[in-house]
């Protein structure tokens, strides 16, 4: 049993704009790439050139199609990684003290020299979000590149996750939930920033932005230039003549 | 526990030295930071700095590491030893391969050059290999153009001087409607996603026209489903709208098209349906009011847009306008009689109508920039119309797709909304009109250069490429015959079925470079296998010698005779170049560079540097001095010191002896330390006052002319009526020499329309009712052709394709999820897995392009995913059609620019009454791979990790 932090100072984490993602999995292997090489052990791939390759990965993105009651058939893309839950159950129910959530900044990580990969954490995280490396044979999970956002090797403008730097449509957003300034607060606001899964009761940090409602088949206040040319008088020639006449 | 005690390293070190290059996982040409660490790749991110992805990076690009490190990359020349396509070879130095090569190649060249067929795929040095193969001699080159959307990048050309992706691009910062046409995820990719991200954080209106509803038409705020092949209705149908209701720019279209122009009416002489002329070749308008027939060039002219005017011999003519309005405005034009072909309901098309007229008249953009037009008058404001359309291979990949795309360009021109505040915008060196663009050159004598590029714009029948009897083509893959006479970028779809038929003759070294022809870049892959390997009586390879260069072990290296192994993306120069497919910005000149950012580890050479050899051993004038020495040392040295003419290169940056001139000026031995110095790439700003209306800004003109992208002022009318296919449709109707074979006439005067016109896409009546539903393929956005499938992380994402099947269709041939189907056309029939889709067509199928691959390809182990469950489509599209009786071969393309008409392919569906076999059909057996299968396990970093 470990314990959680009663509060932290900052409530750092991501908003996700479904409106926005496209699936194109930038986030994912660019998370992939920075990963790999960095926090714990590698993001090993297994039979990676064989039958059913199969890897550790922190990010990923699921693809659903939801059917409207009253629209087509649509898609949704989500992507899915460690929300930085404040009752953060995969940090309680470790038996080793290898996971928790950091009191300055609610960032959950895996100590790695601590873990040993019982897979307790992953079988109480609602939202599936931790992975056993296959080759480590430890916990992997996202960390919020907590080795880039305070890392002073790199520019501060970079000091980022991956994921939020590489993503080309902009749907992604870090910042500090505690500060209602902040472009996650504000974005949570004005959006309807949501949980997952609240019934959970694990109060995750990430916040989701729903998809805006998609078809809207009412005209856009246009019925005054609908006149169809043709009503007016000597016909489309007329209406030339007359719109030619207005040009001088 | 909280986070005491736990010491978590928030400072590791990430690189000794960035260095920044060009990516090249795709087609869009990103800046990348390549963070190198212990002299190894440790991390690759976007560049903040460039002008393509301003620091975003894609998934392809984000898995760099892994196709650089990739376990398939070729090591050595490879000599086959075995059958072609068995993939057994023999590893040789590069004496005896560069050798070889000069031998074949120089035996072409000292008896008939036309014999070299040389094609390169996806090859980002055009202007390089075409001039190469133009020193050579051969009228036989081209890029894969032909078979991807030539027809948006020709019918762009034709009608405006420009067309989407490398030659321009929505002003995203400004517009207040986007609507966005079937899109190939690698063009454009991040611009489009970094626009669409703009658009939502503006509130910005979508709509996507797509039968597929993902990707870009997920977050699209409305879909139109339509069905394949249908686009060009749809479209015709809003031009009817707004011309119906009068909402279009008169004022535009006077200013800057051929609105006003005449056009003649004696429907029994040869020039019927021409523009009429002055003597110096002026096309005429009628003035308003008095009716005098005028040079459209007179100053001040007010011309009129209607009436019948009578020239100066006597004879009549109508305005274009007049011809337009008349035509579109008929009752076939609405969208009633559109709804049911499309699947679109007639009130959507007429709201949509409504809402881009909003858009462009309600919500004029104003940007206070006083500019002077060409012809000399000044206006205080630039005022725009902020729709703006995006469209690509869905919409050109057909039979009708030229036409299609010009159609597009229509609407956008009548609504005035190109390059104008929040419109359209052209990318320098664009616009640039066919008057701008040299002509296709053929030809072929011994030992003697071609007199120019082998590619171009013809303006009429007299500039196709045929033997003197005028109808036989000059080129192997008929380019510019009467089989595809405006075929820009070549027909390389059609090389390898033309050359084993020996129509219109036989080759003897089919040469290629970066091109998986033997695999998913051909239509028709099984039957594409065999003529790689079918023999004559003599027992004789029918297609004799086959030289390829790639740097992976692709299926098409097992079917070739000669491998000359290239090196990955971070091994090579490049020059990005404003000659070849430009990278700039709609305010910014730009082009870029890569760079050896990491050593090649194996015995391979970039392939550009390998041809200047050939070209040297063969002793091709430009490449070899007087004293028999080699013009260039390498690709690098090609890329600072050729001219192409004086003071113009492969670069623009950085020019001049001492690095100080942009666009014109001499060689600077410098140059690309500079470009390195600068992130790998130049972007030079347009002056304020040259940033929109380039077709006709004089400041445009001038910078354009100071920076080299024009040799003098280019008038660019914009063509909304296309006189050069009113010249062919006089051949084909016997007025005008030369004319077409009998069997050609038919379809020219239907398709040559020289008003934008839909057809249907040819067989499309007979097949309807054997095969009910369209299929078509998209490529992932994580994932480009057959690169990604050996790529470690790649595949993890798309190692397999199923066909997505409407869940209509599904219900009524009882498919399940994971069921296997038969798939069939008239081409044949593949067994696929299946999977139930409804944000789609109710009449198409789907699946992923260049997913499924060939057993022993790639690196990959023969009992890959991808080789047993994932599957191609070409299999089941013909380079043919289905032969009509007629005794002719018709190609499978656009009549006028031999496009291949990929998505105009038909099929039926059943659920395989065998589900037990578990694998994609059809097997086409393994390759040996020279280069052995990729490691079981990959940890890639862990050196850094703790």
């Amino acid at each position: 049993m470990t314990c959680l932090p009663t509060s932290t100072e900052k409530r750092l984490g991501l908003v996700i704009d479904l409106d926005t993602c496209v699936g194109c999995h930038a986030c994912v292997v660019n998370c992939k790439e920075w990963n790999t090489g960095g926090y714990g052990a590698p993001l090993a791939d297994i039979d990676a050139y064989g039958e059913e390759p199969s890897g550790a990965w922190l990010n990923r993105v699921h693809t659903f199609e939801v059917t409207p009651v009253a629209a087509p058939a649509q898609i949704v893309h989500f992507p899915k990684s460690c929300l930085h839950c404040d009752d953060a159950p995969c940090v309680t129910v470790c038996p080793t003290g290898a996971s928790y959530k950091r009191s300055e900044d609610g960032i959950v990580l895996v100590d790695e020299d601590m873990c040993i990969g019982c897979g307790l954490c992953a079988w109480a995280c609602p939202y599936g979000a931790r992975e056993m490396d296959p080759v480590a044979k430890v916990m992997k999970k996202c960390t919020l590149c907590v080795d880039r956002i305070y890392n002073e090797e790199i520019p501060e403008i970079d000091r980022i996750p991956a994921c939020v730097r590489t993503c080309p449509s902009s749907a992604r957003h870090f910042g500090d939930f505690n500060d209602p300034e902040s472009n996650v607060s504000i974005l949570t606001m004005a959006r309807g920033g949501y949980d997952l899964m609240p019934e959970m009761a694990t109060r995750p940090v990430n916040k989701y932005l729903p998809p805006r409602p998609k078809t809207n088949p009412a005209a856009q206040g246009c019925a005054s230039h609908s006149t169809p040319t043709v009503s007016a008088p000597g016909g489309f020639l007329g209406w030339l003549d007359a719109a030619l006449e207005r040009l001088g | 526990m909280s986070s005491k005690g736990h010491m978590p390293n928030l400072s590791p070190r990430v690189s000794d030295e960035i260095r920044k290059t060009t990516c090249y996982m795709c087609a869009c040409r990103c800046g990348i930071n390549v963070h190198m660490l212990d002299g190894k790749v440790r991390y690759i991110e976007g560049n903040r700095d460039h002008p393509i992805n301003r620091g975003v990076l894609c998934a392809k690009g984000s898995a760099g590491i892994m196709q650089h490190y990739s376990p398939a990359r070729l090591k050595k020349p490879l000599m086959r030893t075995g059958e072609r396509g068995s993939g057994d070879f023999k590893e040789i130095e590069w004496e005896e391969a560069l050798g070889l090569a000069a031998s074949w190649l120089d035996d072409v060249r000292q008896s008939d050059p036309r014999k070299l067929a040389f094609f390169t795929g996806r090859d980002q040095s055009q202007s390089m290999t075409g001039w190469w193969a133009q020193q050579f001699g051969t009228p036989n080159y081209a890029a894969h153009g032909g078979f991807c959307s030539v027809n948006m990048a020709a019918a762009g050309i034709y009608t405006m001087g420009g067309a989407f992706w490398e030659f321009g691009a929505p002003d995203w910062d400004r517009t207040e409607l986007h609507i966005i046409f079937g899109v190939a995820e690698d063009h454009d990719s991040n611009p489009i996603k970094m626009g669409l991200g703009k658009l939502k954080a503006r509130g910005v209106k979508v709509i996507g026209v797509n039968p597929v509803r993902t990707g870009y038409n997920a977050i699209a705020d409305e879909w139109l489903g339509i069905t394949p092949g249908t686009d060009g209705l749809l479209i015709l149908a809003l031009v009817h709208e707004l011309i119906r209701t009068g909402r279009v720019d008169l004022d535009y279209l006077i200013r800057y098209t051929n609105a006003p122009w005449l056009v003649i009416d004696d429907p029994e002489a040869a020039d019927h349906g021409l523009f009429a002329r002055d003597a110096e070749g002026v096309p005429m308008v009628a003035e308003r009011g008095s009716g005098m027939v005028v040079p459209s060039s007179m100053p001040g002219v007010k011309p009129a847009l209607q009436g019948r005017h009578r020239l100066a011999d006597g004879r009549s003519a109508v305005p274009v306008f007049e011809l337009m309005a008349g035509k579109y405005a008929d009752a076939r034009h609405s969208p009633a009689a559109v709804a049911g072909r499309t699947g679109i309901d007639a009130a959507t098309i007429s709201r949509i109508a409504d809402e881009i007229a909003a858009a462009a008249f309600d919500r004029e953009v104003v940007i206070d920039q006083p500019w002077t037009d060409m012809k000399g008058e000044r206006h205080e404001r630039m005022i725009g119309r902020p729709v703006t359309f995006h469209a690509m291979r869905g919409i050109s990949a057909h039979a009708n797709g030229f036409q299609t795309c010009r159609a597009l360009h229509l609407l956008q021109i009548l609504i005035g909304s190109i390059d104008c505040p929040g419109g359209f915008r052209f990318k320098p060196p664009y616009p640039r009109p066919v008057a701008g663009q040299p002509k296709p050159h053929g030809g072929s004598q011994k030992c003697t250069p071609l007199n120019g590029p082998h590619l171009g714009y013809p303006r009429g029948p007299e500039d196709m490429l045929l033997e003197a009897d005028g109808l036989t083509p000059q080129r192997l893959d008929k380019a510019f015959s009467w089989d595809a006479p405006l075929s820009a970028h070549g027909l390389m779809h059609m090389v390898i079925s033309n050359a084993h038929a020996r129509d219109p003759y036989g080759i003897d070294v089919l040469f290629m470079y970066m091109a998986n022809m033997a695999w998913n870049s051909s239509m028709n892959t099984s039957e594409v296998m065999r003529m790689l390997t079918d023999k004559d009586d003599k027992g004789e390879y029918v297609i004799p010698k086959i030289i390829y260069s790639d740097a992976y072990s692709s299926e098409m290296v097992a079917y070739a005779d000669l491998i000359l192994p290239d090196t990955t993306y971070l091994e090579r120069h490049d020059s990005i170049s404003l000659l070849d497919r430009p990278i700039s910005e709609p305010e910014a000149m730009c082009d870029s560079i890569r760079w050896p950012v990491v050593e090649p580890d194996r015995d391979v050479r970039g392939f550009q540097s390998v041809l200047l050899d050939l070209g040297h051993r063969l002793g091709l004038p430009a490449m070899t001095n007087k004293d028999g020495k080699p013009v260039y040392r390498d690709y690098a040295d090609y890329i600072v010191n050729h001219q192409r003419k004086p003071g113009i290169g492969p670069l623009s940056g950085w020019r001049g002896a001492d690095g100080t001139k942009t666009g014109r000026g001499e060689p600077n031995p410098d140059q690309l330390a500079r470009y390195i110095e600068n992130g790998g790439f130049s972007e030079v700003h347009i002056p304020a006052e040259a940033r929109f209306f380039k077709h006709a800004n004089r400041a445009w003109s001038d910078w354009a002319i100071a920076q080299g992208l024009q040799d003098g002022p280019v008038e660019n009318v914009f063509q909304l009526y296309l006189e050069p296919l009113r010249k062919f449709q006089l051949a084909a109707e016997g007025k005008a020499e030369p004319q077409p074979p009998e069997h050609h006439r038919a379809r020219i005067r239907a398709c040559f329309d020289p008003l934008p016109v839909w057809y249907a896409p040819f067989g499309d009546a007979q097949q309807t009712a054997d095969y009910p539903l369209h299929a078509l393929t998209q490529r992932p956005a994580a994932m480009y052709h057959s690169w990604g499938s050996q790529n470690a992380w790649l595949r993890q994402i798309h190692g397999t394709n199923p066909l997505f099947v409407p869940g209509t269709v599904c219900d009524a041939h009882g498919l399940a999820d994971g069921d296997w189907a038969l798939v069939s056309s008239p081409n044949g029939e593949i067994r696929v897995p299946v999977a139930r889709m409804d944000a789609l067509n109710g009449s198409t199928v789907w699946t992923w392009n260049a997913i499924g691959k060939r057993k022993g390809a790639w690196a990959l182990d023969p009992k890959a995913q991808e080789a047993g469950k994932g599957f191609l489509l070409n299999h089941l599209i013909g380079e043919l059609l289905p032969p009509k009786g007629d005794g002719m071969r018709w190609s499978n393309s656009d009549p006028i620019t031999g496009q291949a008409a990929w998505f105009d392919l038909r099929v039926a569906i059943r659920r395989d009454p065998d589900q037990s076999l578990g694998r994609a059909s059809p097997d086409t057996g393994t390759q040996k791979s020279p280069v052995g299968t990729g490691p079981e396990t990959v940890t890639y970093g862990r050196e850094w990790t703790e």
